[in-house]
């Protein structure tokens, strides 16, 4: 027991990520509402977000500021790795574009079908 | 200038897209013109590119002048400069035959058309050049987004499919980008040459195998590989048509060219085949694929929707041509990537003709269309052919690598299903020429005295790229020796026999 649960407390890390990955694709599968599934749909990315910002983090570790070539020498192992950080930065702009996407067609499904409800559009679509 | 043609090809069209949307808030007529100068100065450059790959070999560039692994590398070699080429002429071919169709049903959105199409084209070739993984799945994005755009812009259901398509793309790229933090995870570099350097002795490490599959797994999401297809028919379908005839030759073929750039160059050989343990799963998902994509292609009774279900079942052609692993296979994979996309090209592009003139897609209404719409329907045929894989068109030759791969691997599964989706398509296509030719005009009773129907042929604008589609298939057929000795077979690493 004692192995099991320091397991997972020093992993917590990925088991958020896990945990959060799992909701959004629940959100995604098994809500009837379109902007729901919008809304896990964004959860899902962000933790995969989480996940790149919390490999770069170190315990004991600063910012990653230097102080140039006047400083003190560099070591790694005091400075978080800012590489994930940076990548993510990126993301987090994908990720609002996707968002803004989906909302813009979600809003033209609605203005269609007056409705967001799924089995509501289909079963319309299926009058047709 | 030409030593910037790797950086030119992204950056070009990327800065041309903007000034694209900005035109067209002063003149929509302007947009039109920019596109197609844009796209051929793409293509020319592409062509260009590959063309010095042949004489001399790789191309290395790196952006800013960084190194790598700490810039970001761009690499123009035997396997992506072919592909390169391919998109920017499928893009180009089709923004010709664009103009009439978006000129009739959206001329108010133009503007934003003509932006989200060169910037599609943008994302395509970005992935297509690109050495790097983060940067991969950036440009990947910058593709899907546009697509989703282009998909969802028409009228009816293409919203609905198209937000589909957006959750069914998001989760697909996500894999990948968590597969790319694993990688990273393990190596500490996002260079594809420094991480296939570093991986092999990290091959036992589960983490990397773990990488590979969430990699793989996205991958299959965006390009369709049955069972992950589902947004695909529809959204495809649903579409405008020009955005279908750009989007479904491209979208898929450039994902299958990414598989084959990790499983080839970023894993090695011996890894992607033989330790993970997935190649014989994967050619079995690939006959599913092939047999189960044709079989639901026979029950469609729209136009567009059953050439959507053949796109699916071709994903499984390359798929389990890559996954049988040997040099014939994978030659055939390759080369199939190129011909499929033309034939993909020239078979939407006929349909959106169609839909252009007839405004409908149903096979009930497509009688008597040899009479009305003779020229494209004889490129249908054309590209119709190719697909079933009738010498000399393209496709016959990259089915024919893919067949002889598999006798070559003992697989026997996978030459039946190829054979028996070759059947499947030649009934799928017969039948179109069996309703367009035979059967009666509606209005006409059916005796030999009914009046000869008029001909309406879509405007020229839109059937001189079709038959330029056309024809490019029976070239493609008759060089295919050629691309194969000379370009594909330097593409493959010598550890594949």
């Amino acid at each position: 027991m004692d192995a099991l649960l320091s397991f997972v407390i020093a992993k917590y890390n990925y088991w958020v990520v896990v945990l959060l990955i799992m909701i959004g694709l629940y959100a995604m599968i098994a809500k009837n509402n379109l902007v729901k599934k919008i809304i896990g749909m964004n959860i899902f990315q962000t933790a995969i977000i989480l996940f790149y910002i919390s490999i770069g983090a170190k315990k004991g570790a600063t910012i990653p500021i230097t102080f140039g070539e006047h400083g003190p020498p560099v070591a790694a192992a005091d400075f978080i790795n800012p590489l994930p950080h940076v990548l993510m930065l990126t993301a987090i702009v994908v990720s609002v574009a996707t968002l803004g996407v989906a909302l813009a067609l979600a809003l033209k499904v609605f203005r269609q079908y007056g409705t967001l409800e799924e089995d509501d559009i289909h079963s319309q679509i299926r009058k047709e | 200038m030409t030593e910037h043609f790797p950086a030119l090809i992204v950056v070009g069209p990327l800065l041309a897209g903007l000034l694209i949307a900005a035109a067209g808030w002063f003149n929509r007529k302007a947009c039109f013109p920019m596109a197609g100068l844009t796209l051929l100065w793409v293509l020319w450059m592409c062509i260009g590119l590959t063309l010095r790959v042949v004489t001399s070999g790789s191309i290395d560039y790196h952006l800013g002048g960084w190194a790598p692994p700490w810039g970001i590398a761009y690499r123009v070699d035997f396997l992506n400069g072919i592909v390169l080429v391919v998109v920017a002429l499928v893009a180009f071919l089709n923004l010709l035959a664009s103009w009439n169709s978006v000129e009739r049903e959206m001329a108010d959105k133009a503007g934003a058309f003509y932006s989200l199409y060169v910037l599609f084209t943008t994302g395509l070739l970005g992935m297509v050049v690109t050495a790097d993984a983060f940067n991969l799945y950036v440009l990947l994005e910058i593709a899907s987004l546009t697509a989703y755009a282009l998909l969802g812009m028409g009228d009816g259901r293409s919203a609905l499919s198209g937000l589909h398509y957006v959750f069914m793309g998001t989760i697909g790229a996500s894999f990948y980008l968590l597969g790319v933090g694993y990688i990273y995870l393990v190596t500490g570099t996002l260079n594809m040459a420094d991480i296939a350097a570093r991986l092999p002795a990290l091959y036992s490490n589960g983490t990397v195998l773990l990488a590979f599959i969430l990699c793989m797994t996205g991958l299959f999401i965006k390009m369709a590989l049955l069972p992950l297809h589902m947004w695909l028919p529809n959204a495809y379908a649903n579409a405008p048509s020009l955005s279908a005839s750009l989007i479904a030759p491209l979208t898929t073929k450039v994902m299958l060219y990414v598989m084959i750039r990790i499983g080839l160059n970023l894993f090695s050989p011996s890894f992607t085949f033989e330790i993970s343990g997935l190649a014989p799963a994967m050619v079995w998902v690939a006959v599913i694929a092939i047999v189960a994509g044709s079989v639901m292609a026979l029950f469609q009774k729209r136009l567009k929707r059953m050439l959507a279900y053949i796109v699916v079942a071709e994903v499984g052609y390359m798929v389990g041509g890559f996954w049988l692993g040997n040099r014939a296979a994978v030659t055939g994979a390759i080369l199939h990537i190129v011909n499929d996309a033309m034939m993909t090209l020239c078979v939407f592009l006929a349909a959106a003709l169609i839909v252009h003139r007839l405004r409908t897609d149903n096979f009930s209404d497509l009688k008597g269309l040899f009479r009305k719409m003779p020229f494209t329907m004889a490129a249908f045929v054309v590209g119709g052919l190719s697909i079933i894989g009738v010498p000399p068109l393209c496709g016959f030759f990259s089915k024919w690598y893919l067949i002889s791969g598999g006798i070559i691997a003992g697989h026997y599964g996978f030459v039946a299903a190829l054979l028996l989706s070759s059947l499947i398509n030649a009934v799928l296509f017969f039948r179109i020429i069996e309703i367009g030719y035979f059967e009666p005009l509606p209005g006409s009773d059916g005796h030999h005295h009914e009046p000869p129907a008029k001909m309406d042929e879509a405007p020229l604008g839109m059937l001189v790229p079709l038959w330029a589609a056309a024809g490019l298939l029976l070239v493609l057929g008759v060089y295919s020796g050629d691309i194969a000795t000379r370009i594909i077979q330097f593409a493959i690493p010598e550890a594949i026999l």
